[in-house]
């Protein structure tokens, strides 16, 4: 029946009554959840939706890319040579590394390896630092060569690969570098937030908070690395490999 | 009624709203029905400015000639109605306050998943709120809401970037709206609901979330990109420098489109549950109307270029949008009938809520069908950007969603305040509202026709008769909206206390106090009943209809 | 010549019967079906409104019902779809031999050139029962040219060409709107088409023209030395434009394209986008060296050196000018 109010059967929670047995589970556990699992669950499904949005906010800007290189093939292929590849590749490498290193983590909070734990988050963060201070340099680079969209941009005679005598028109070139800045620069900021999440969960594993039996935040934590990896993963051949030979 | 002393309720029990005072209590919540009430003073406060942008648009269109504006501010006023309107008010109205509020509650959860990120939630949009004030302050925006490139980007002196940055934050306050919706609605049920037991506003409240998650990071994206644009001269859209302007229209429209689906898929969710309360019945063909909801949602992802009709695609691609849009049409012909067939054999009352569900079926169908018009590729060269438009999205946004934002307020405002709203006060301001909006809205259909163009603000003069009937109507319009302002402030302490199922309502939110306690049950609900159990709730025993 | 409260546009070319009777359609359709809905609501609103003792009938729902009522909108739908897509391609797809206007938009102005030379601003003459096909561009924002009277609408873009005609039915004078906000004086950039009778558009049409566009076109060619790579034989440095227009072009990079209005003023300011095959990177740009209105008189040029175009050959449509391929054989784009 519909009378819900008065009847406690089997599977009921009181509760107003669940503050007098606080201590009875995990500190974690948030009251608006029934279990540890219903919570769990619940986090890791708001953060694949998060990563979904996120996908979505990428792929925007992928799309335009996507259009404006079959337009503009030539152009876009001379632009791209001009970039580093080598640093690039390099950066994919570094990448790839972090992620495993946080893989590792999250074994390490598995297995109550704390030491293990404290010294692979550690990795994954030095691991980020030195992708943004190889992408810095990138940019320093592209500062230099005056490839930054803006008053000071100039691609004048810059060779089309692979069509000797033909040059790239310095406007499309210009559509490329702005695409390539936002892209990159997007990444590097999702890769700096990540940074901040993971300096958190440095302080948090310091503090004991993760257990076998609790460590959704780094399983989160890992899950949005993960995702700034694949971004990446899709950013290096797309922008820095075009028509390379 | 009578103005008399305050009337308290004999003994007061402890609610949400009495549990604790003091504005820290309130700036600091994480309770789902407080953050719905936040929500509510800053979405109201949204819709008078917006109203009153639309007033002065009204009043200068009285006249063929422009002469109570100049022409720069009469563009940023439409310019601010709309963003305010669509971005501030209509995207953020049922979910934030009434999907906040009864989510939860309807599945039988203590509150959503993820508290607190709701109450961020609500400071990203006050934050995004106060950003668009102060644009509107400092000199506010004249693009018009959709913000064509290049204009935008290379030709207007006003302020894009922060408009731009206020609705960029606006917006990740709906996607994490939609996000703990969703993951509320999957993981906090309460035992015993099954998807196929939910309350259809829960379904179209899922719909609705689906495309908050997705099409708004790419609105988010398009505004970065006229940003950085605008600041930096760049060409992605510029043709002078290699760019494409209608590339920013297909980006724009991928969420602008979905974006009016997420206006009017929650009110769809609040209509079935008030058809359903006042008829006394189960909605006709639940797992249609359930699937219809989500069936707009996703079939509204793939007809955007219908705005884009002459504006330079190819003739396939206009087929194709054109063809698909139609298909869009029919789960929302679906739900129409399914509420005409709920009436059939139903006991129906004519309660505030109901006149609002009738004004609903009317008008939206009204907005629905005229949208065949202009899906339709051979009058739509006609009727593009003219006063139809227009009037077609007024009839679905204000029509269609705004009355079901009304109905819902009045139906579960027992539940959120615990006092009765006077009926006959509700009643007529449901008649005002009624009639005004048609006066208003119906001209514009044939001024679109006879080919008055939008965001015009002098006009030949042979179209002076229609645009004066129009804004007659408005100002019937907006003394009905004032009127559900005033009473439901007066009913905070002057209406009567409600019991805690005044309509005798199916729905587990209509099992709670009211107003409810902050956690909602006094014990976990374990649902056994199908939704919409009236036959049980009108059974002789449990002391017959109302 | 204005009514004082119309309730229906006038009716004053080919197009616009065919239209009314579509939205007459509409019309019938959407009233039946709003009548429908309402006399069924209000009728059911009464017959069950709530008596004592008298309990609600719960009806799960019906398939067939569904069914019938999905299907047969859609079936509609399907109909309303088709007759709008036909008339659309019509609209779409200019008869060839028509008169050619050039039309220049910028903020707040339209600015009109005839083949033939007259300029006009903010007006249009043309001539009962003639084609004429508007090739647009805009000098700045995007603009859109709507006159009701002809039911005729085609936005106006930076940097291509868009192209509408019509055939005026009845002589008058009809609005011309600007219907895509373009800035301050969005309203106020409005003119009239003046649809004459041929006897009197003759007349119009010899008071100061100043020669056809085409004429312009040459001495601006001849200005700034195009004929130096330009030549009518085999030597030049640049291909020769003898009755290109109109044929495809291989490029460079593989492709094939229509040497269309599009693809003309794209080589003007942009000549290294699509070049043409077996020729050196050389051209220069003209981008920032020639108006809107010098660039339509090349085009015009261009196009009087070619024969006129047979049935079958693709002319300058709304489509990108990057996508302009032969290989889609479109049928629609008939001159």
């Amino acid at each position: 029946m519909t009378d819900i109010s008065t009847t406690a059967t089997a599977g009921n929670v009181p509760t107003d009554a669940h503050e007098d047995t606080h201590a009875a589970h995990n500190p974690a556990l948030l009251h608006h959840f029934a279990t540890e699992e219903q919570q769990r669950d619940a986090a890791s499904l708001g953060m694949w939706i998060f990563l979904a949005t996120e996908v979505m906010f990428f792929g925007g800007l992928f799309c335009a890319y996507l259009i404006y290189r079959g337009w503009y093939f030539g152009d876009f292929a001379a632009a791209s040579t001009s970039i580093n590849a080598f640093l690039g590749g390099t950066n994919t490498a570094v990448l790839i590394c972090s992620s495993l290193t946080v893989v590792l983590a999250i074994w390490a909070a598995q297995t109550s390896r704390r030491g293990l734990l404290l010294a692979m988050l550690a990795l994954t963060m030095l691991f980020g630092c030195a992708f943004l201070g190889i992408k810095g340099f990138e940019y320093k680079d592209k500062f230099d060569e005056h490839h930054v969209p803006g008053p000071s941009f100039s691609f004048e005679h810059e060779p089309i690969p692979g069509h000797p005598g033909q040059y790239a028109n310095p406007q499309h070139a210009e559509i490329f570098f702005a695409l390539y800045f936002i892209m990159t620069g997007l990444h590097a900021l999702h890769m700096i937030i990540g940074l901040g999440l993971f300096t958190w969960l440095f302080w948090a594993a310091w503090k004991g908070r993760f257990t076998p039996e609790y460590n959704t935040p780094l399983e989160m934590g890992g899950l949005y690395w993960h995702f700034v990896d694949i971004v990446w993963i899709y950013l290096f051949p797309l922008l820095y490999l075009i028509d390379r030979h | 009624m009578s103005i008399a002393a305050p009337i308290a309720p004999p003994v007061e029990r402890e609610n949400y709203l009495n549990k604790e005072y003091g504005v820290g209590s309130w700036l600091l919540t994480t309770d789902h029905k407080r953050i719905s009430l936040l929500y509510l003073l800053s979405i109201t406060f949204f819709f008078f400015i917006g109203g009153f942008f639309a007033l002065l648009i009204r009043l200068e269109l009285l006249t063929p000639a422009g002469d109570l504006v100049q022409a720069d501010t009469y563009n940023k006023l439409f310019t601010m109605h709309g963003m305010v309107m669509v971005f501030f008010f209509l995207i953020p109205s049922i979910p934030a306050v009434l999907g906040n509020f009864l989510v939860p509650i309807m599945i039988g959860a203590k509150d959503l998943a993820f508290p607190r990120i709701n109450l961020l939630s609500w400071y990203l949009y006050v934050i995004g709120g106060v950003m668009m004030l102060h644009c509107m302050l400092t000199g506010g925006v004249d693009t018009g809401w959709t913000f064509y490139v290049p204009f935008s980007t290379a030709f207007t002196n006003t302020k894009i970037v922060e408009a731009g940055l206020a609705i960029f934050v606006a917006g990740f306050s709906s996607i994490l709206t939609g996000l703990n919706f969703i993951v509320t609605v999957h993981r906090m049920r309460a035992p015993g609901m099954t998807w196929s037991r939910l309350p259809l506003f829960i379904w179209a409240m899922y719909a609705t979330s689906i495309i908050q998650i997705l099409g708004t990071p790419v609105v988010a994206i398009t505004i970065v990109l006229v940003a950085v644009e605008r600041t930096l001269h760049l060409g992605i859209f510029d043709p002078k420098l290699g760019g494409d302007p209608l590339l920013f229209q297909h980006l724009f429209w991928f969420y602008s489109h979905p974006a009016v689906y997420i206006m009017i898929l929650p009110s769809m969710g609040v209509v079935s549950e008030i058809i359903a309360c006042f008829s006394r019945k189960r909605i006709f063909g639940y797992n249609f109307v359930a699937i219809s909801s989500i069936s707009i949602a996703v079939f509204g992802f793939l007809v955007w270029a219908h705005h884009m009709f002459v504006a330079g695609i190819s003739v396939y691609a206009a087929l194709m949008f054109s063809l698909l849009s139609y298909s869009v049409a029919v789960p929302s012909a679906v739900k129409v009938f399914n509420w005409t067939a709920t009436l059939y054999k139903g006991s129906i009352r004519y309660d505030a809520p109901m006149l609002y569900a009738f004004g609903f079926l009317g008008l939206f169908t009204i907005g629905g069908l005229t949208g065949l018009f202009l899906a339709c590729l051979g009058t739509d060269v006609h009727i593009h950007d003219t006063y139809f438009v227009i009037a077609h999205f007024h009839y679905i946004m204000v029509g269609g969603a705004l009355m079901g934002y009304l109905g819902g307020m009045h139906f579960w405002w027992p539940k959120i305040s615990g006092r009765l709203y006077p009926e006959s006060w509700a009643r007529l301001a449901a008649l005002i509202v009624f009639i005004g909006f048609n006066l208003t809205f119906f001209p514009q259909f044939i001024l679109g026709y006879v080919g008055m163009p939008r965001r015009y603000y002098q006009y030949p003069p042979e179209f002076q008769v229609l645009n004066v009937l129009s804004t007659a109507g408005a100002t019937v319009l907006g003394v009905g909206y004032l009127l559900p302002m005033i009473y439901f402030l007066w009913s905070m302490r002057y209406g009567k206390p409600a019991p805690d199922n005044p309509w005798n309502a199916a729905g587990l939110e209509w099992q709670t106090q009211s107003p409810p306690t902050t956690f909602n049950f006094e014990t976990e609900p374990v649902v056994t009943w199908e939704a919409y159990n009236y036959e049980e709730l009108d059974a002789p025993q449990a002391g017959g209809p109302h | 010549m204005f009514d004082n409260f119309p309730l229906w546009p006038d009716r004053a070319s080919t197009a616009a019967g065919n239209v009314d009777a579509l939205f007459i359609f509409l019309i019938i359709v959407s009233g039946l079906m709003t009548a429908l809905i309402f006399t069924t609501v209000v009728y059911f609103a009464a017959r069950y409104r709530r008596r004592r003792g008298v309990l609600a009938e719960q009806i799960e729902g019906s398939t067939p019902l569904e069914l019938t009522w999905s299907i047969i909108p859609m079936f509609v739908f399907l109909a309303i779809f088709a007759w709008g897509a036909v008339l659309y391609f019509k609209s779409r797809t200019p008869p060839r031999d028509s008169a050619e206007v050039y039309v220049v938009a910028k903020q707040w102005m339209w600015k009109l050139e005839h083949a033939e030379g007259q300029r006009e601003i903010n007006e249009l003459h043309v001539p009962v029962g003639r084609d004429v096909k508007l090739i647009m561009t805009s000098q700045d924002v995007i603009h859109s040219f709507f006159v009701p009277a002809f039911r005729m609408k085609q936005d106006v873009l930076p940097g291509r060409y868009t192209v509408a005609w019509f055939r005026a039915t009845k002589p008058g004078t009809y609005h011309l709107f600007c219907t895509q906000y373009c800035g301050t004086q969005h309203s106020g950039m409005i003119g009239s088409i003046i649809v004459q009778e041929p006897a009197q558009y003759e007349a119009w049409m010899s008071g100061g023209a100043t020669g056809p566009l085409s004429a312009t076109g040459e001495k601006i060619f001849a200005e700034l030395g195009c004929a130096t790579c330009h030549r009518t034989d085999t030597q030049g440095r640049g291909p020769n434009l003898q009755g290109v227009f109109g044929k495809p072009v291989q490029l460079e990079d593989g492709r094939t394209v229509t040497a269309d209005e599009n693809y003309i003023r794209e080589c003007i300011l942009d000549p290294g986008a699509k070049r043409v095959k077996g020729f050196q990177p050389i051209m220069p740009t003209f981008q920032g060296l020639v108006s809107e209105e010098q660039v339509n008189a090349l085009v015009a040029y261009v196009k009087s050196l070619s024969p006129p175009l047979a049935a079958g050959t693709k002319t300058a449509s709304a489509a990108l000018p990057q996508d302009q391929d032969t290989n889609k054989t479109a049928g629609s784009q008939v001159q």
